[in-house]
């Protein structure tokens, strides 16, 4: 009966067949292979990434839950915790953007509010081809109005994100959202079993036809075909996902509640299996006593199915009544499914009559781990091979001889450009609690009741990761925590989403592992321990891989709300200071030399771990004194683009910046590019009321950061000059239009 | 004073108007339960924002249905004031406590902003501490915001003075551009003929503090409890 195309349909190999025989001690049924192909793929055993992820630094004395659980959890003072997590769900958003999108959201949240925690926000970080093609459009628009339809329906609001744009992604976009919740440090609920005889509770929607094999879909490569699988693709439901939220958290208030845990990838499957894995015992259900939303379901289909809004939760003996009273008041119905065994075993019933039975073991810590074979992807020596005066004698567009035009279009570069198209579309003010507006840095959202407030921000740099993983993921957590002390708070955690290709090619692989290098060494550096996060391989259309692409999510804490800061310039007269090394002209791998040269070449920008922690602290320190009136990060598009986002949105403030000459070249041109355009780490333009300045240069000297006055606000104009010649001279009109319309201006519809 | 924030199943901005009630004005609150039959001696009933029964029909189309309108019909045919804040506005529409009907926005999409709005009339117990011709910086989170009402509605609606609200650029002047939803006559607010039934789209309690950004929510909160003091001191409650 099993075969090898039945094997090939589940994704399992023959020698993974062998070892489900041998560990069962006889040939698996149909319902039991199913269980053991979604328990054992990719997308739920890590198998391929679970021996690098175990060198991830995890602990730290502010870490209440590290990896392991449905999210982590960080001490944040009061006696409370933040709870959070970041997840991809690139599979299902390119197949079907809207619901892809829309379920992502979802699965996040109710793995947030399994532990016992209040969402109060959410982030996205997403990945799109180059927008002027259709089909980037289509999946854009799509993907948005899927998180949008979601989020604000259930109502959490939607603080901040980050997207770009990238050839590599147009067969594969990156949808990776994070969410974070808060709750009571010594009330967190985990996902386990345990006690024998106490009851397992099924709640939430009916379990449908739908998303069967979704994590096993999320384990293989994109081809023409792809579109084929649609139906693998769940519906959201946010309104019963809302129902669901109120009722478990008031649940949650009783003790009444053993463990809970959302049925996202695999379903039935993964929460009965990993709920009894983690309290040592075992679960026995009975599949037709699960609510069904279709007639002659399976017990295959009922085991495997990823329909969305439903919880598995173990009450204990006697106390039954009391629970299902608070779903009846929420008009939920909940459905005794089975209990709690002693004997380790996943039992699964139907009617009565045992249909698969497998220990918990075997499905968790006996799946396959694989130490796959790495090498240095060919293309790199290539790639990091940068001659900057060949860039101009090849030949360049006039915009590369002009700086006025070259910012423009860096500021009109999509990546680089205001994102209000987007996140208008998003509530992000429900909960009354947003304190920092989206597109003005890391999310920040007030504590209510505690006069503290959290700092939030997902980035990364996939173009940097191509061209060096190891120091890209560097950057990308140093970016992350960056933005996070920006807004004055000090980082405590991280979460990671690893988006890859293939890992069975030993390039891939190898991107892989050294990412995950560098994320441990700057997180260590750093001081944001990992709290928990996903791995997403197998992100190739038609054996195209995207960028090496992990996403970091930091949490950071501001122990005075109102002590916040922003990106935006504030006031007129205000100096603005330059904090971190001197200009090196790292162009390298730059928005620069991708949008004007048309080159993704170079190594990524150097970063010192020591230079960008003491950075970090520094800001923190200066937002807690109130000396600065506004942050912002030096980043995609280097100082130049920083200092004109600081002037946006702000009724056109303008500013002067007067910045050293770099030697990166023989061509001034080049010369004059890398001082604007460089994309150096660990800079920060500060700007500074001139009576604090003396004592912002105090702190900074004690704080072993380089710091030079660079400037002043003012004007109406964007003035910035290289070693004393003009560089820059815009109108900070011009420029903003060219900022505030890049995105827009691809969806104009020409309605009443 | 009391305020009552109804809480329909899918309501997401309950809790932002209690704490906006309690904790920045320091009033008595308390939450009402859409299939309770009773509103619990409030002074002031706040239908709150979110997707009440997800909205998949018409929005509000369901929660009209719910037990405590009965209770919220009979509290504002004694005169008590009733706020319907976005999906509250909805809701009031859909019961036929307010007239005119809700669209999609023009824009096909849901948009979320802070817009500016003309406070049209002051007679009515939310708008009781403005200034006619006073523009409110206060946000906005809606898809479907674009009121609607037919030609002689529309104009019997005008002719009442039953607009409290509009939409308007910064300074006032009513403007297309700087409408957000394609609202007819770029209404923000209605009120009911009695006048104390008011819907707006607008977020009032997500503008109540600094540190949020703006307080020019405030004046809604302010005239309810303004108007009740004023009622209160010619002692005339309204029978709960």
């Amino acid at each position: 009966m099993i075969d090898p195309e039945l094997l090939q349909r589940h994704g399992l190999t023959s020698d993974e067949y062998e070892r489900i025989v041998r560990f069962l001690g006889r040939e698996p049924n149909l319902t039991e292979l199913g269980i053991f192909s979604v328990m054992w793929s990719e997308h739920c055993s890590y198998k391929s990434s679970r021996v690098h992820l175990k060198t991830l630094p995890t602990e730290g004395p502010q870490v209440l839950q590290g990896p392991g659980e449905n999210a982590g959890a960080i001490d944040i003072g009061d006696g409370l915790a933040a709870v959070f997590k970041i997840e991809s769900h690139n599979h299902p958003s390119f197949i079907e953007p809207y619901q892809g999108a829309a379920t992502g959201v979802g699965g996040i949240i109710r793995d947030i509010f399994t532990m016992g925690a209040r969402p109060i926000a959410l982030l996205n970080s997403l990945r799109f081809g180059p927008l002027d093609a259709p089909a980037t459009r289509r999946l854009l628009e799509g993907v948005v109005a899927g998180i949008a339809g979601y989020g604000n329906s259930i109502g959490i609001p939607t603080v901040g994100g980050e997207i770009a744009f990238e050839p590599s992604y147009a067969g594969n976009p990156l949808v990776n959202v994070f969410c974070l919740g808060v709750a009571k440090a010594s009330e967190i609920i985990k996902g386990v079993a345990s006690g024998a005889g106490n009851s397992v509770y099924y709640v939430g929607a009916k379990t449908g036809r739908d998303g069967i094999h979704g994590a096993t879909m999320a384990s293989a490569e994109f081809d023409e075909k792809s579109a084929e699988k649609r139906p693998a693709v769940q519906v959201g439901d946010p309104f019963m996902e809302k129902l669901l939220l109120e009722a478990c958290l008031e649940v949650m208030q009783t003790d009444a509640l053993v463990g809970i845990q959302d049925m996202g990838a695999a379903g039935l499957t993964c929460s009965t299996t990993e709920m009894g894995s983690r309290g040592g015992a075992g679960v026995e259900i009975d599949v037709a006593l699960v609510p069904q939303r279709e007639s002659g379901m399976t017990p295959y289909e009922i085991m495997l199915s990823e329909s969305q809004e439903r919880m598995l939760l173990v009450v204990k003996r006697g106390r039954e009544a009391e629970v299902e009273r608070i779903f009846d008041k929420w008009d939920l119905h909940a459905v005794r499914i089975g209990a709690v065994t002693t004997d380790g075993q996943l039992r699964v019933k139907e009617r009565g009559i045992v249909v698969g039975e497998i220990p918990n073991r075997a499905l968790t810590d006996e799946a396959p781990v694989y130490r796959r074979p790495m090498g240095e992807p060919e293309y790199l020596r290539d790639v990091q091979r940068l001659d900057l005066d060949a860039l101009l004698r090849d030949g360049v567009k006039a915009v590369a001889n002009d700086p006025n035009a070259a910012l423009l279009a860096l500021l009109a570069s999509p990546t680089i450009a205001s994102k209000k198209w987007i996140y208008r579309q998003y509530d992000h003010m429900v909960r009354t609690n947003t304190i920092n507006l989206p597109g003005h840095g890391a999310g920040v959202v007030r504590i209510k009741g505690t006069g503290r407030a959290l700092a939030m921000s997902v980035d990364g740099n996939g173009r940097y990761c191509y061209l060096d993983p190891y120091r890209g993921a560097m950057l990308a957590v140093a970016e992350a925590s960056r933005n996070v002390a920006c807004a004055g708070a000090r980082p405590l955690g991280a979460t990671n989403c690893l988006n890859f290709g293939n890992p069975e090619r030993p390039a891939i692989m190898w991107q892989f592992a050294k990412a995950v290098e560098g994320i441990g060494a700057a997180c260590r550096a750093l001081g944001v321990p990992i709290t928990g996060g996903n791995v997403s391989l197998y992100n190739e259309t038609d054996g195209s891989a995207i960028y090496p692409t992990p996403t970091i999510g930091v949490v950071g804490l501001l122990e005075h709300a109102d002590r916040v800061v922003s990106g935006r310039f504030k006031e007129t007269g205000d100096v603005i200071v330059l904090l971190g090394p001197e200009a090196a002209g790292e162009i390298g791998g730059s928005e620069y030399l991708k949008v004007v040269h048309g080159a993704v070449r170079g190594a990524p920008p150097a970063l010192d771990l020591d230079a960008e922690r003491a950075l970090q602290s520094l800001l923190v320190a200066l937002a807690d004194e109130r000396l600065i009136r506004s942050a912002h990060d030096c980043s995609d598009g280097g100082i130049a683009v920083a200092v004109a986002e600081c002037c946006f949105e702000t009724n056109g403030m303008g500013a002067e910046l007067s910045l050293d000459a770099v030697q990166a070249a023989r061509d001034a041109r080049i010369n004059t590019a890398a001082a604007l355009f460089g994309e150096s780490a660990t800079r920060v333009l500060i700007s500074v009321e001139p009576d604090q300045l003396t004592a912002v240069l105090e702190r900074a000297t004690a704080a072993r950061v380089q710091a030079r006055v660079a400037g002043n606000t003012g004007g109406n104009r964007l003035r910035i000059s290289v070693g004393g010649a003009a560089a820059i001279d815009l109108a900070i009109g011009e420029a903003e239009l060219a900022w505030s319309t890049a995105i827009d201006r691809h969806f104009v519809r020409r309605v009443a | 004073m009391k305020f009552g924030v109804v809480v329909f199943p899918g309501s997401n901005c309950d809790e932002d108007a209690f704490h906006a009630a309690k904790d920045v004005f320091g009033q008595d609150a308390e939450y009402l339960w859409h299939k309770d039959t009773a509103l619990k001696g409030a002074d002031v009933v706040i239908l709150p924002g979110g997707f009440a029964h997800g909205d998949y029909l018409r929005t509000g189309a369901m929660a009209r249905f719910s037990p405590i309108m009965g209770a919220v019909r009979g509290f504002a045919e004694r005169g008590g004031p009733v706020l319907g804040i976005c999906n509250g506005f909805q809701i009031l529409l859909e019961a036929g406590l307010l007239p005119g009907a809700m669209l999609r926005n023009r824009g096909l999409k849901y948009r979320c902003e802070h817009v500016h709005l003309r406070v049209e009339q002051t007679d009515t117990p939310f708008t009781a501490a403005a200034v006619a011709g006073q523009v409110l910086r206060i946000p906005i989170g809606h898809g479907e915001g674009n009121y609607f009402a037919p030609a002689d509605m529309l104009e019997a609606i005008e002719r009442n003075r039953q607009v409290v609200l509009r939409y308007t650029d910064p300074h006032g002047k009513v403007d297309e551009a700087w409408n957000p939803n394609g609202s007819i006559n770029a209404v923000a607010g209605v009120c009911n003929e009695a006048r104390n039934v008011v819907g707006m789209m607008p977020h009032p309690e997500r503008a109540c503090e600094a540190l949020l950004g703006g307080v020019d929510g405030r004046a809604v909160f302010e005239s309810v409890i303004k108007t009740f003091r004023l009622a209160d001191l010619r002692r005339a409650q309204v029978p709960a």
